[in-house]
């Protein structure tokens, strides 16, 4: 098989072992641990054009290109990222890794705990943005780069940018949050609070405790992915896709009707129960609900984004109830009451929150093109030199 | 790149390291301009999708926003400067949006077509047409101009609304002030100018 023009191609996997301790919001620390990372695109000698991407709940460090010539898909986010595509591995040296608490290679739930002999399991300290903001510069420290070009994410991802931007401000250039929040709402954490309680209330969750007992909560976690794939759908995106079409049975005979959408969301729950882990889907969900960069400000958000330093890119999306407009325009306010450089783009899609995973022209070009100007902004750099 | 005419005029009156809002930026000429010769911290406002695309490339601070929906999300006082060139007659409600600009704003440059230009009354008045000229080229039917007014009009509405002229140039269509317009402004002056602040 040969891969797209406009691929990365075939990329492995790497491994950060990072012996120096972690001290977590929640005061826990970790004393060592291992992140996971793919990287695409050259690093320039000056060290200048590195590009972070922060992943979402159910993401993971492969976000562009192929693991193997017989691979049927390529990374998550290969619409974006490759050769002359929205973030241009011919400009950009990307990064993209797996967070600490992930379930793809990193530190995680899963891992084994050496003091055990088991797996972490429901004892995985629970880490929030600022933890993987902190593990990601360290990441970035291993590979030399003191200043990153750009931080790019989408969701939970645009939540980890910001927090680079508040956190990292002398390290980082250009943030982009796309579909993300200041804040979730509170039907936000609702949701998130019902996928948790389908997976803890399935029995074989066992407290946590079930990995090491050779099983799954497969009911729960599925049922978790289902609610949030229909949250991050868009009514009239799912009106397109499935409509009322039928998958098997017919209404005359009295034979059970199963609707398309039916099938495709219990495939959808099914196949995720494969991938993904149930402690990883706790600890992601109360991430997001945790994340409030105004809580060390009093509430003012405006002021949370006072020591920024870097260009701001927000991007929404039409259908996005899940993360909607109006929570993007929130951060381009404060933003502009914090006198930050800030552009926006409410783009035109009925695909809901999945939009910024998909290649809309729209959004493509002006993702590109943000990126790109930024760059061209800042040419050279001397390595280690504040900007 | 050279600046349209009526940007220049707007340029010439911002101090450098402003803080600037352009309310329907366009292409982002004004402030990608003030940006490099004037160092202003400015923002633009557009709704249209090729026209922030253009921003970006620029590196302007683009925001999508319709002017219609108002300006709620602006703190008081949080710009020197508030510019609108051009939009005044195409908002849904222009006298709301004035006020608000005063209130986000220390001062305003307000720019429109001058309906009372001898043209327009000449199309209507002995032609029975509605006016299309230069700075207004569209027909009746589909006309983005639903607020149109004449210098004289504006006045009366700053007059009422307290609203402080601290400086008016009616100009021509090359944007120079002729003899005539001194004269007879409303009747002579294709296009307004008027900077704008609040009765002390």
């Amino acid at each position: 098989m040969t891969f797209p023009k406009n691929s990365v191609g075939l990329v492995t996997p790497q491994r950060y072992v990072c012996d120096t301790p972690l001290a977590l919001q929640n005061g826990d620390t970790l004393d060592g641990y291992e992140l996971v990372y793919e990287t695409y695109g050259k690093l320039k000698a000056d060290k200048s054009n590195a590009l972070l991407i922060c992943h979402a709940l159910s993401g993971h460090h492969h976000a562009a290109g192929y693991h193997s010539e017989d691979d049927a898909k390529p990374g998550w986010w290969d619409a974006c990222i490759g050769p002359g595509k929205a973030i241009d591995t011919d400009r950009f040296f990307v990064v993209s890794l797996n967070n600490l608490g992930g379930c793809h290679g990193s530190t995680g739930p899963r891992t084994l705990n050496p003091s055990t002999g088991k797996s972490h399991g429901p004892d995985f300290p629970n880490v929030v943005v600022k933890d993987w903001v902190n593990s990601q510069v360290a990441l970035a420290d291993h590979l030399g780069i003191k200043t990153l070009a750009a931080v790019v994410g989408g969701s939970l991802g645009g939540m980890q940018a910001l927090q680079w931007a508040i956190d990292y401000p002398d390290r980082v250039k250009a943030c982009v949050a796309i579909a993300s929040a200041a804040k979730l709402s509170a039907q936000n954490i609702a949701f998130n609070e019902i996928a948790r309680r389908a997976i803890t209330s399935d029995q074989d969750f066992n407290e946590g405790r079930y990995f090491d007992a050779e099983k799954n909560p497969e009911r729960g976690l599925g049922l978790a992915r289902m609610i949030g794939h229909v949250t991050y759908l868009s009514d009239d995106g799912m009106g397109t896709k499935f409509g009322r079409d039928i998958k098997s049975g017919d209404f005359g005979s009295g034979a059970d009707v199963e609707f398309q959408v039916e099938s495709y969301l219990n495939y959808q729950g099914r196949a995720f129960t494969q991938y993904f882990d149930a402690n990883t889907y706790l600890l992601m969900t109360k991430a997001l609900d945790h994340f409030d960069p105004a809580r060390e400000t009093n509430g003012d958000l405006v002021e949370a984004f006072a020591p920024a330093l870097c260009k701001f890119l927000v991007l929404s999306f039409s259908s996005d109830w899940r993360f909607s407009a109006e929570r993007s325009q929130e951060i381009v306010d404060a933003l502009v009451r914090a006198k930050k450089n800030v552009a926006s783009a409410v783009i035109e899609s009925e695909h809901g929150h999945d939009s910024f995973l998909l290649p809309i022209e729209r959004y493509v070009a002006a993702l590109g093109t943000f990126l790109n100007q930024s760059l061209a902004e800042h040419p050279n750099q001397a390595d280690g030199e504040p900007i | 790149m050279t600046l349209r005419g009526d940007l220049v005029l707007i340029r010439d009156l911002i101090n450098a390291n402003a803080r600037v809002l352009d309310l329907g930026c366009g292409t982002g000429d004004l402030l990608a301009n003030l940006q490099t010769t004037k160092n202003v911290n400015g923002y633009g406002l557009d709704k249209d999708p090729a026209n922030i695309q253009v921003c970006l490339s620029k590196g302007v601070n683009v925001i999508e926003q319709d002017l219609d929906t108002g300006l709620s999300n602006f703190a008081d006082n949080n710009f020197n400067m508030v510019v609108m060139t051009d939009a005044l007659q195409a908002v849904r409600d222009p006298r709301g949006l004035l006020r608000e600009m005063l209130r986000i704003g220390e001062e305003c440059v307000v720019t429109f077509p001058n309906f009372g230009h001898w043209r327009c009354r000449l199309q209507l008045g002995l032609g029975g047409q509605m006016p299309v000229s230069k700075h207004l080229p569209h027909d009746w039917f589909n006309t983005p101009n639903i607020h149109l007014c004449t210098t004289q009009d504006f006045e009366r509405l700053c007059r009422e609304e307290n609203f402080r002229i601290i400086q008016r140039r009616v100009v021509n269509t090359q944007y120079t002030e002729h003899w005539s317009i001194q004269l007879a402004p409303n009747l002579f002056g294709s296009h307004a100018f008027y900077r704008l602040g609040r009765t002390a």
